[in-house]
């Protein structure tokens, strides 16, 4: 067992790595500037491209176009520039580019406390573009989840064509800790289904509105068209309303009828347990710490730590929702997952949100204390 | 041997879609007999448009078609050279996508990358109803300047040339060479920038009262000239990429892991925090400090906090110590909190303050210290670190905080120490730590 001390940000980097990624383009911004750092020590060692593009808008520019040549991409910003980033994460849907996105969150709005954590973009993430289709959204509570969800993300991006988020937070991008990637399991990496040799193309096409088109690099041996515009199955413009609403049914279809295959879940499900807390990101080790302090001291305490945000974990957290009287939501925002779980939660459950959004981290007696357990 | 292709263009989804008398439809054309001359394979081939009257035309070609959004078909067509250097990328964009994406516009002709534009130069936003661009010229009537415009109009060709761009050339719709120049700028290894003027017949020809032959007059009154503007290659920038990388190739250098050889003293979680000024080497002392923690069988975290400058200002290090895994990663009451310098006192004050008696905090004995509850050890850090080397003071401090507070045995810091650092560091912190855990030893004697 080799052990090494790795912030989540360099983490990330070996994840991508891990992934095969050979494209990264980004742009500095603190606290994810470090990301970019890593991709351009490791990636052109190994041959592939790592570049700091002019603005944020060109960084993912960049990436779409070299994902659309069949490069496995990944760029990273903070808030500030997923906003930059917006017009192109539509694209992307659109388009069916695979591609990871990073948002190491820091405190906003605007500038905001640049140098300290915060999770104030869980909705910003989910409704990021116009139009609101689903993107699918991880979220990593450690470092060596940073690493092992950077994996995740890519293979998600390749099997459904999407742009897949990693959301993450200066409180785990800055934060070193003791941690060995190589005992972290992971599956094999996934490679985008390409259209076999020879077989006529069409780069939206789908037999039924979940199916995922397979795909022809830019400069590959079939022709390819790729557009911004509202298209048919062969990415030529449309204006026929029911072709527009069956091309919007597939982008919606393949991420949702995906939702529990993508559901990563922690769970600790206590026997008779009446209080669920509900938790993701760094704020679930605090949850965590408080659910144990609270059984210390006889109070039963489920808790649920969602990995995946988007598309939300419905029967993971319906399930863990079963015999439960209170539900206790600690974000550091101002009360945004916390409307996934209301819209779920039958009548009748009290559900508390702790939130908190002065750049420190919700301790577990802030838990207890406003979630009542103590 | 492929047939000679006689156009790259197709009918299969009608003819070209543009206003009668539209200057983009002699432009397309003279894009394909350009193609037809440089009979490239069109599996190599992408034809990247931007948001505007010209971005219609990428799919008549039989070529890879990309359309992407307002302003940032450059940086697309960066994505796909960069990732595959044999493509021949074409840009097709109007005037108006070099308002919006000015920066790229910029930013490609700096980086030369080896991409071909072609500005469909028509002084107006045709699409959105003639308003004015960044190339209409002064006095010009649109949409949005009834009254002439007051605004200068955009060289492109000077701004591109003067950010880098290694060939230029501006010319008309109805130039006869310009299919030429259109495969000159093809073969060209680097950014190749075309400036061609022409018509918009639906809204800026007609309030202008411009004649076809009136865009030559034109250049002339504002002063931009015709022709090939600029011809002096320079490395492409993919090219010259993978050239540095090749020869810089090397394998990752991953760093010594880190194993578990030694025990510790610790029953709980337990914060440290390290205060003192940058430049004094305090986050990495603190690492190297956190990471014997790890070869003594510890888990750890470490945060690290200072102003966005150098070299000045407090530099304050957050390190958790655990024999289980950490959650919770604040420290909401220290167990040890040592700080070596003003800056560090300043920023740390009022953390100082509530220190918890069982806490101890190590001093620099110069310091002027406020009351807490802590035990306080003074020692003279900054003299002990003076007779070694001046960076050494986060190793010294550190070395008599392990020694008083016995956490993990002083051997997992010298091994810390000597596998993570280069020999000539290690040797001067091995000392270093040495001098730091006799400080205590000496006051004692």
């Amino acid at each position: 067992m080799a052990l090494e001390f790795l912030e989540g940000n360099e983490a990330i980097a070996r994840g991508a790595m891990k992934a095969n990624c050979n494209f990264f383009a980004g742009y500095p911004i603190t606290p994810s500037s470090s990301i970019l750092q890593h991709m351009l020590d490791l990636l052109p060692r190994d041959g592939g491209i790592a570049v700091q593009a002019e603005d944020e808008i060109a960084s993912i520019g960049f990436c779409i176009g070299a994902a659309m040549a069949g490069s496995k991409v990944l760029t990273a910003t903070s808030g500030p520039g997923i906003s930059l980033y917006s017009e192109n994460i539509g694209l992307a849907i659109i388009g069916e580019t695979p591609m990871v996105i990073v948002n190491v969150q820091r405190q906003g709005p605007a500038t905001g406390s640049a140098t300290k954590g915060a999770e104030g973009d869980i909705q910003f993430t989910r409704w990021c573009t116009s139009g609101g289709l689903p993107v699918i959204v991880l979220s990593p509570a450690t470092v060596g989840e940073a690493y092992e969800l950077t994996f995740h993300a890519f293979n998600l991006s390749e099997r459904y064509r999407v742009p897949v988020f990693l959301l993450t937070n200066k409180e785990i991008g800055l934060t070193r800790e003791s941690v060995d990637l190589d005992a972290i399991e992971l599956p094999s990496p996934v490679e985008r289904k390409r259209v076999a040799m020879g077989e006529e193309y069409l780069p939206h096409d789908f037999d039924y509105p979940s199916a995922v088109p397979a795909f022809a690099d830019f400069g590959g041996e079939h022709i390819t068209r790729f557009t911004t515009s509202t298209h048919d199955k062969a990415a030529f413009l449309a204006t026929s309303p029911p072709l527009i609403q069956e091309m919007i049914d597939h982008y919606t279809a393949k991420v949702d009828a995906a939702a529990d295959e993508l559901a990563l879940v922690k769970q600790h499900l206590e026997d008779g347990a009446e209080t669920l807390i509900v938790s993701y990101g760094i704020t679930s080790r605090s949850a965590a710490v408080a659910a144990r302090e609270a059984r210390a001291i006889g109070v039963k305490v489920s808790t649920l730590c969602l990995q995946t945000l988007y598309p939300v974990p419905r029967t993971a957290l319906i399930s863990a929702m079963n015999g439960i009287s209170k539900i206790i939501v600690p974000e550091m925002n101002m009360g945004q997952y916390i409307l996934e779980v209301e819209r779920l939660a039958p009548a009748g459950i009290e559900i508390i949100g702790v939130n908190k959004m002065d750049t420190t981290l919700i301790s577990p007696d802030e838990i207890l204390e406003q979630g009542g357990l103590r | 041997m492929n047939a000679v292709l006689e156009t790259f263009l197709t009918d299969e989804i009608g003819p070209l879609p543009f206003c009668p008398g539209c200057g983009h439809d002699r432009l397309i054309k003279a894009l394909d007999q350009a193609l037809v001359k440089l009979q490239p394979d069109p599996k190599k081939v992408v034809i990247v448009t931007d948001i505007g009257c010209i971005g219609l035309a990428d799919r008549y070609f039989t070529t890879h078609a990309f359309h992407g959004l307002h302003g940032r078909s450059i940086t697309y067509a960066c994505g796909l050279k960069l990732a595959r250097p044999e493509l021949t990328v074409i840009v097709l964009k109007g005037d108006g996508g070099c308002g919006i994406g000015g920066a790229h516009l910029l930013n490609v002709a700096r980086r030369n990358i080896g991409i071909t534009l072609i500005v469909a130069n028509n002084f107006n936003y045709g699409m959105t109803g003639g308003q004015h661009s960044v190339t209409t010229p002064t006095d010009g009537l649109t949409a949005t300047t009834p009254q002439g415009n007051i605004e200068g109009a955009m060289d492109l060709c000077a701004t591109t040339i003067a950010a880098g761009a290694p060939w230029a050339y501006r010319g008309t719709g109805f130039d006869r060479d310009l299919a030429d120049r259109i495969a000159d700028a093809i073969r060209q290894p680097g950014f190749a920038m075309l400036d061609i003027w022409d018509m918009c017949t639906a809204y800026y020809l007609p309030r202008n009262q411009l004649k076809k032959k009136d865009l030559s007059g034109m250049m002339e009154r504002l002063g931009l000239p015709a022709g090939l503007l600029a011809d002096k290659q320079r490395p492409e920038y993919g090219e010259q990429y993978r050239k540095i990388h090749a020869q810089a190739k090397q394998a990752v250098r991953r760093r010594p892991g880190i194993s578990a050889k030694y025990g510790h003293a610790l029953n709980q979680q337990t914060g440290i925090v390290i205060a003192g000024s940058a430049g004094q080497k305090i986050r990495s002392a603190a690492a190297l400090f956190a990471q014997a923690g790890m070869f003594a069988n510890l888990e750890a975290t470490q945060k690290d906090d200072y102003p966005i400058t150098v070299m000045t200002g407090h530099s304050i290090t957050e390190i958790i110590l655990s024999p289980e895994r950490i959650d919770y990663t604040a420290i909401d009451s220290p167990g040890y909190f040592v700080v070596v310098s003003e800056d560090g006192l300043q920023k740390s004050k009022a953390l100082i303050k509530a220190l918890a008696s069982g806490a101890t905090l190590y001093a620099e004995e110069s310091l002027d210290l406020p009351e807490t509850d802590a035990r306080v050890v003074r020692l003279p850090i900054v003299a002990t670190a003076k007779k070694i080397n001046r960076l050494s003071i986060g190793i010294v401090a550190l070395g008599a905080m392990l020694a008083d507070s016995g956490l993990f045995p002083m051997d997992a810091f010298k091994e810390s120490i000597s596998t993570l650092q280069k020999k000539v560091i290690a040797e001067v912190n091995l000392q270093a730590l040495d001098a730091g855990a006799r400080i205590l030893q000496s006051e004692c004697d």
